[in-house]
């Protein structure tokens, strides 16, 4: 039994069904990537995972206890969650943002220790943005904003980490950077980190577990190497494709096939 | 180099917040004194700090304790209610414009309020009717608006509420005979006249016992909540919960508000704005918003009671006109700087 895993969960916004009697496991210390065509319930298992979506029938399991059954806030000392769309309030600084990753430590009688700023200051330094501190979160540019969002979310000092697709709007460059600083918390700190991530190449090397899903079932999962063939990306994507090794590093590399030849657009252009 | 950074700035209390805190609160304190010595009998400023602190002669002491004080206090009380409610509505629906009285819970204390005047009621029943009626808009609202209550879908709610009981108050007004009308147009408008301490205990006992709440329970959790609902969720904060509790605090300080001295115009707007402005400060700036709340409202009667030499004005003509023009001048200026 790992430390969160969730079993016959039937994922539903109001009526509409994403996914019926699904369950995953997340391996302890892992870094777990999920991948899937768009709408294939990656991101509302992340959701589900991270008790923000209460599953209609099924429990998600948190060291050993439905998640729902925890105070929220005791959860918020063990798993944390970078969602995909949040907010910097107006004129908030980098530290002030990233000293909110403490609120679970802290309560009305005990607000701001040394402690937490010992961490909050620990957790700017690990993301490279401790020279931004007074800085305003607007002010930066969007590989910078996605570092202050995981400094906050490292704040929070959970043994458990969930993202969601760190990496959307930005450059290429940047998604490597969001990636590479994951894989050093990962083999640094050794947290569990669950991500959710568009990118097959990316999914490929840095995952040490990787979850393939479509239309709101586990088509796979394993060891990326075993995951990722050509026949897979072929039935979860439909894309044709040829997998061969990273050049870099040795992981499974997506190379769609070409461009098909005149004759058969034209038979798709009948369709 | 950081360490002293973090630590001057720890969980968002700025210097620069609390300068704002202060100076809104000497600037009341000076307002008060001159409110208090401004009259047909006036006083000088020392015999009314010296009346207050129980050294002054018996006809200081009747004309300040009793007829001019009550009214002030009320005056501080109404502004730093309507202040709150407006900064934690402000805060929860994530816009600036979404204030209590534009989202009909104001509305709802004047229609109820207009009831008891066409009826003919008393003013304590006009101002149970009141608080009654804020609560009943909002409790409708929340139940329409359902688990949407952020954003936009609450802000639809409420828009169409207050025009639905702005339509209903203009039927009252066209069924009240004309002494009738004249009370509800003068309670309508926001007025402090002949306000006592009737008026200010029951609120000095809600406002002790919903500021605390709102400040030290909900006030970390509705900072952490405008970054978002996923976010703050995750972040441990029990956000239906918060909001809930929050959003009925709230509007228990504007219906209050509203019993006492009737909808007074724009304060639960601009005050907050003006003190987000004013402390630069993430979050609902509750403390500074509360203090700007009370200079305004206590300012605002000062000048409309002072400000033409025959008659007195209700002070909701006053806030009527301060706020609109600062509202112009603030959408003007922010076109200009093209935020908007």
């Amino acid at each position: 039994m790992t430390r969160l895993s969730g079993t016959g969960m039937t994922l539903a916004y109001d009526k509409r069904v994403i996914a019926e009697d699904l369950s995953v496991e997340i391996p302890d210390g892992s870094f777990t990537v999920i991948i899937g065509p768009n709408a294939c319930g990656k991101s509302t298992l992340l959701r589900a995972l991270s008790r923000l979506l209460k599953p209609t029938t099924g429990t998600v399991l948190l060291d050993g206890r439905d998640v729902h059954s925890q105070p929220t806030r005791t959860v918020a000392k063990t798993l944390g969650l970078l969602p995909q769309s949040s907010t910097a309030p107006d004129g908030i600084t980098v530290a002030e943002l990233v000293a909110r990753g403490r609120y679970p430590h802290q309560s009305i009688l005990r607000r701001w220790s040394a402690e937490d700023e010992r961490v909050v200051e620990e957790s700017m330094e690990s993301t490279g943005v401790a020279d931004l501190a007074d800085r305003n979160v607007d002010e930066l540019s969007g590989g910078q904003r996605q570092r202050v969002w995981l400094a906050m979310a490292l704040a929070q000092q959970t043994p458990l980490l969930l993202l969601d697709e760190p990496t959307t709007y930005l450059d290429i460059a940047h998604q490597i950077e969001v990636l590479d600083l994951c894989a050093e918390l990962h083999e640094r700190q050794g947290r569990t980190l669950v991500a959710v991530l568009h990118d097959l190449n990316h999914a490929a090397r840095y995952a040490t577990h990787l979850i393939a899903m479509r239309s709101g079932r586990v088509a796979r999962s394993g060891q990326p190497g075993d995951v990722l063939t050509a026949e897979l990306v072929e039935e979860v994507f439909g894309l044709p494709c040829r997998v061969i090794d990273d050049p870099e590093t040795g992981t499974p590399l997506v190379v769609p096939a070409a461009r098909r030849r005149t004759g058969d657009l034209s038979t798709n252009a009948r369709i | 180099m950081t360490l002293v950074e973090v630590r001057r700035n720890p969980v968002g209390i700025r210097p620069r917040a609390v300068v704002v805190g202060v100076t809104a609160v000497v600037a009341t304190v000076v307002v008060s004194v001159f409110s208090l010595g401004t009259g047909d009998f006036p006083i000088a400023p020392a015999d009314v700090v010296a009346t207050l602190f129980g050294a002054g002669n018996p006809a200081h002491e009747f004309i300040i304790n009793e007829l001019r004080l009550p009214r002030l206090i009320v005056a501080i009380l109404v502004g730093a209610a309507l202040a709150a409610g407006g900064a934690v509505f402000q805060s929860l629906v994530r816009n600036p414009l979404g204030s209590p009285d534009m989202l009909g819970v104001t509305n709802g204390a004047s229609t109820a309020a207009l009831v008891v005047v066409i009826l003919g009621g008393s003013d304590l029943q006009l101002s149970v009717a009141a608080i009654a009626g804020g609560m009943a808009a909002t409790l409708l609202i929340q139940l329409i608006a359902g688990r949407a209550l952020h954003g936009f879908r609450f802000i639809l709610v409420g828009v169409g509420m207050a025009a639905i009981l702005t339509g209903i108050s203009g039927y009252l007004l066209t069924r009240g005979q004309q002494m009738e009308n004249a009370r509800a147009l003068l309670w309508l408008t926001g007025s402090l006249d002949g306000r006592s301490w009737t008026q200010a205990v029951p609120l000095l006992v809600v406002l002790g016992a919903v500021l605390p709440f709102l400040v030290l329970a909900c006030g970390p959790g509705l900072r952490i909540l405008e970054m978002g609902d996923d976010a703050a969720s995750a972040l441990g904060v029990p956000v239906s919960l918060l909001r809930n509790g929050a959003l009925l605090a709230a509007a228990l300080l504007v219906s209050f508000g509203a019993a006492a001295a009737g909808p007074v115009a724009f304060v639960a707007l601009i005050a907050p704005h003006l003190a987000k402005r004013l402390t630069r400060a993430p979050g609902p700036n509750l403390l500074p918003s509360i203090a700007v709340g009370a200079l305004l409202l206590s300012g605002a009667d000062f000048i409309a009671q002072h400000a033409l030499d025959d008659r007195a004005l209700p002070v909701g003509v006053v806030t009527g006109l301060v706020g609109g023009a600062y509202l112009v001048w603030l959408l003007t200026t922010e076109r200009r700087a093209g935020r908007i």
